[in-house]
């Protein structure tokens, strides 16, 4: 018999439907592999009675002769950022630490109401604030892969969600939540072999997720493939009242809708991402990439976006700006961590609690944000910033009335060692180089892997398209499935 | 308007005083700015919090359109500039009575710009003594929680029911020069906004407030470095702040000192203002634009609707009222408040005659309220029972006199004017035959005076008046008296 975690979320779903195998039988799997991956150190929190209940529920409806919902049967990895009513929820640090929601974001509640059970909160880079998983309070998240050529150093599973990518390419869960600021679910998706897609900034409802950057977060799914991501993502979004930033527009049927066919496509190709320094590898994938594309009736065209060198610094200025005064509620006064030494004033206990409670990485960028805003600099940091993120928006738009889709790689390295990049933030905010101009401009983008490097680990390419355009990004991201014949996956070891 | 200017005499000369105002005023809204929760005022703490107030993880902002309408209505009526296009802002800032560690406001792109309130110095001749007030901008923003420090010895507690409550906060040019201006500046201010509806103008229970700033200079110089007093929360508390905080300033400059840029406290029981905090100490509260909400944009329906739903304003009604003849001081006592206008409307609604109606309400009825201590919401007397009285007093059916008696038992039993006199025979007589008789018994009582009166003495009249009145129970029509008198006493 196969291995029903082997399976993804369209076939599990249609399994269950089937009547092939139960929905507890799938839950029970998926639980037994994540209580066998704690060295992996994906989940923060198990939840095994929550893919539970739902995976019975989704069995009584189908022995009821219900109509089953379109996630019945499906138990997934939600990223700790996301509130979970009753269930604790950190963001993967120590100031949240004891903190249970008493209320259910609308994500993961929109996944409940489709029929989707939890198996448990995915360990993360501390407030969503790295790219390897490093800045986690509670332990790096190792990445299920290992360099084929016989070194053993663990790897860095990609950041911000990294106990997402890892649990889905350990087969922990068949899928997991994201959430995207600048790369946060497309970079981790290509370190670790899997999909992701960020959708339209809006999409998906940001009440209830733990905020990093409000411009810019959004959650996403990351799955084994496109299909799986599109039926998750429909899932995902609607309209949220709740949310003044989320877009009152139907979501669209987008599993429906895939078709690898590109012809009458135009796939842009932008000039300025090719940058120093990049492995020929990476290089010679995104030519492979384009020539999957053409050969799925594609038409390639060559493009301009100017202003992508300055979308890095004008991201590491927003970003923190927008942090700094978003984590000021993190102060021991009415939930998480309280620190209040003998004889402490109100200062003092604020003192005293963040410092104990954010990690470095989150320490550096609450200064950083709160530097660029300070009076003096606020017009040479967060206006100028602003004002590049206007022409990042301004160089897609001009793109787009020459192609309908960018395809660019996803990260400049494939996974870099734990360790490796953590003591120079520059190096691992340059991970993000090719991921961030499209969360600036708030556009859909995922990552598909592509293939395998040298040493034998995944690289991810990335389709950027139009706001709302979805759609179009999965059915490229298909086309280059279909032709990437991507089957590769991490040896167990742990 | 007098021209002598309000100055305050120093040892070096005259100073003039120069007053900004900032008042923040609570928009009238069941719930508040960014969240559901409610606002009534005094309940249980903490019972109006909801998560998003609470600054829970995860929450978010969601402006409240009444709030945003109340708003763009007050600067409608103070004839502003409404900016179509507005954006929120964060103020950031680190105290245990605002849990996002930042207030929402706006700094950059305010809802209403410029505007001006027409003041009064003199309520006998209001247009005679007017002056035009400038108003910078009116944006609106958050409360915060309220602390309480003296609940427990070591503790201090804290009450979010206000967090996240819409204010206005209303910015006055530098265009007020005395306490009196200051004073109705914040009396027209607060005439508007409770007209307006946007704002109960309650001062005691905290939904209007205001922050003084005060400078002085010699006439001619350039405006001194001014001191803003924060969070005075009634009309005679501003005057106060004006005129001792300037008088502080003169005292500070002759003696050879300086006036720092700072924020003051004005305590109450010793008349004085207080140092709070300078300007080296003043936050660097890093303002930048609300990630977490659009833009607001206002379309034409939205501005129509303001627009439309927009009362007749205090100036505008008196107006109206003074061209029905009514005096200058009547139509500024009745329209000053929103309830007493109303009243009046609705009593000229019902077809009295505007000025005997002015008249009787400003001296009847308001004096009436005076001595009762009640206000004209709770007026015993309904505009539709004023009419039966005025009504009754047109038609000569009761004389001044009467009208105050019947007016006095309308007052205790809440009884119909007409129904009084009929009960009670209050009646005026016109009966020219009784009355008459009456004055042939009042003579022939009176035999000396009737010599007298004849004799030359024409001011005997009056005696022979109230002798006939008093004889009838004051219900003679006073007219008929006089006309009967001469004729009688030849």
């Amino acid at each position: 018999m196969t291995d029903l975690t082997d399976l993804g979320v369209a076939a599990i779903r249609d399994g269950v439907r089937a009547g092939t195998f139960s929905a507890r039988e799938v839950a029970e799997g998926f639980i037994a592999n994540v209580s066998k991956a704690k060295a992996l150190n994906a989940f923060l929190v198990e939840t095994p009675d929550h893919a539970l209940a739902a995976a019975d529920a989704a069995d009584a409806a189908r022995a009821a002769g219900e109509t089953l919902k379109p996630l019945a049967g499906v138990p997934i990895g939600m990223k700790d950022l996301f509130c979970t009513k009753g269930v604790p929820t950190t963001a993967a640090s120590l100031i949240l630490e004891g903190f249970v929601p008493p209320y259910e974001s609308t994500v993961s509640a929109n996944l409940w109401d489709a029929g989707a059970g939890m198996l448990g909160k995915l360990n993360m880079d501390q407030f969503a604030m790295g790219s390897s998983n490093e800045t986690s309070a509670f332990g790096n998240v190792i990445s299920p892969w290992r360099r084929s050529d016989g070194g053993n150093a663990p790897l860095a599973p990609g950041g911000s969600s990294g106990g997402s990518s890892t649990a889905v390419a350990a087969r922990l869960c068949p899928a997991a939540t994201g959430t995207d600021t600048g790369g946060s679910i497309r970079q981790p998706a290509a370190f670790t072999g899997i999909s992701g897609i960020k959708p339209t900034y809006g999409r998906c409802s940001r009440w209830g997720t733990i905020a990093f950057a409000s411009s810019l977060d959004q959650a996403g799914p990351m799955a084994r493939d496109v299909r799986d991501c599109a039926i998750l993502l429909e899932a995902m979004s609607g309209f949220d009242a709740k949310d003044a930033t989320s877009l009152d527009l139907p979501v669209p049927a987008w599993e429906a809708g895939l078709s690898g066919d590109l012809n009458g496509k135009r796939i842009g190709i932008p000039k300025e991402y090719r940058v120093d320094n990049m492995p020929a590898e990476i290089d010679a994938l995104w030519q492979q990439g384009i020539d999957w594309l053409k050969d799925a009736g594609a038409e390639i065209v060559e493009v301009s976006l100017p202003h992508t060198k300055y979308a890095l610094p004008a991201y590491y200025i927003i970003a923190p700006a927008e942090a700094s005064s978003n984590l000021a509620r993190y102060d021991g006064v009415r939930y998480g961590l309280r620190d209040l030494p003998e004889g402490a004033g109100l200062q003092d206990m604020y003192a005293a609690t963040r410092a104990d409670g954010f990690g470095d990485e989150v320490k550096r960028r609450i200064m950083i944000g709160t530097y660029v805003l300070s009076a003096g600099f606020y017009d040479a940091y967060f206006t100028q910033a602003s004002k590049v993120r206007t022409l990042i928006a301004r160089d897609f738009e001009q793109a787009w009335a020459k192609c309908d889709l960018l395809l660019t790689p996803t990260a400049p390295s494939s996974a870099f060692a734990l360790g490796e990049k953590s003591a120079d933030p520059i190096a691992m905010y340059l991970n993000d180089v090719f991921t961030v101009p499209s969360s600036l401009a708030g556009l859909p983008a995922m990552s598909v892997p592509g293939g395998l490097d040298g040493a034998g680990l995944p690289l991810g390419l990335q389709i950027i398209g139009k706001p709302l355009d979805e759609q179009g990004v999965l059915n490229a991201g298909l086309a280059l499935e279909q032709r990437a014949g991507f089957t590769a996956r991490a040896e167990a070891w742990w | 308007m007098t021209d002598t200017k309000y100055t305050i005499r120093g040892e070096t000369g005259d100073w003039e005083v120069v007053v900004g105002l900032e008042v923040h005023a609570q928009v009238t809204s069941n719930a508040k700015l960014f969240s559901g929760a409610a606002t009534a005022f005094g309940a249980e703490p903490n019972t109006q919090v909801s998560l998003v107030d609470a600054a829970m993880p995860g929450m978010l902002p969601v402006p409240n359109r009444e709030c945003i309408r109340q708003a763009v209505r007050t600067g409608m009526a103070i004839d502003a500039q409404i900016n179509r296009w507005s954006r929120f802002d964060r103020k950031n800032y680190f105290y245990a009575d605002l849990p996002q560690g930042y207030q929402i406001s706006q700094l950059y792109h305010p809802i209403v710009g410029e505007g001006a309130i027409d003041i009064s110095l003199d309520d006998k001749n209001p247009d005679a003594a007017g002056k035009r007030i400038g108003v910078e901008r009116i944006h609106v923003e958050q409360d915060a929680g309220k602390l309480m420090h003296d609940q427990h010895p070591t503790r201090s507690y804290v009450d979010l029911n206000r967090s996240g409550v819409a204010l206005m906060e209303i910015v006055s040019k530098p265009d007020m020069a005395s306490p009196a201006e200051a004073g109705a500046y914040l009396r027209k201010l607060r005439s508007i906004l409770r007209y307006v509806g946007s704002c109960d103008g309650n001062m005691e229970e905290g939904s209007m407030r205001a922050d003084v700033n005060v400078s002085v200079r010699k006439a001619g110089d350039e405006l001194g470095t001014r001191t803003e007093t924060k969070n005075v929360n009634s009309v005679r508390f501003v005057m106060a702040v004006v005129e001792q905080e300037a008088k502080r300033q003169i005292d500070v400059l002759e003696s050879g000192g300086r006036i720092v840029q700072e924020t003051r406290l004005y305590d109450p029981d010793r008349n004085e203002t207080r140092s709070m905090r300078s300007k080296e100490d003043a936050h660097d509260y890093r303002y930048f634009p609300d990630p977490d909400l659009l833009p607001l944009e206002l379309d034409d329906a939205f501005l129509e609707e303001c627009r439309a739903s927009l009362p007749e304003l205090p100036d505008t009604k008196r107006r109206r009222y003074e061209a029905l003849g009514i005096t200058p001081y009547a139509a500024a006592v009745m329209t000053a408040e929103v309830e007493a206008a109303r009243w009046f409307d609705a009593l000229l609604d019902t077809g009295v005659a505007p000025v005997a109606a002015a008249n009787w309400t400003t001296s009847e009825l308001f004096g009436a309220l005076n001595r009762t201590g009640r206000d004209i919401e709770n007026s015993p007397v309904s505009p539709d029972q004023a009419a039966e009285l005025l009504g009754l007093i047109a038609d000569g059916t009761l004389s001044g006199t009467l009208a105050k008696q019947v007016f006095e038992i309308m007052l205790e039993t809440g009884q119909g004017a007409a129904e009084i006199v009929e009960e009670r025979g209050l009646k005026q007589t016109s009966d020219t035959g009784e009355i008459e008789r009456v004055i042939a018994e009042v003579m022939a009582a009176n035999e000396d005076k009737v010599a007298d009166y004849r004799g030359g003495k024409d001011k005997l009249f009056g005696f022979f008046v109230g002798q006939t009145m008093k004889a009838m129970g004051g219900k003679a029509n006073p007219g008929v008296v006089n006309d009967v008198l001469k004729k009688m006493l030849g």
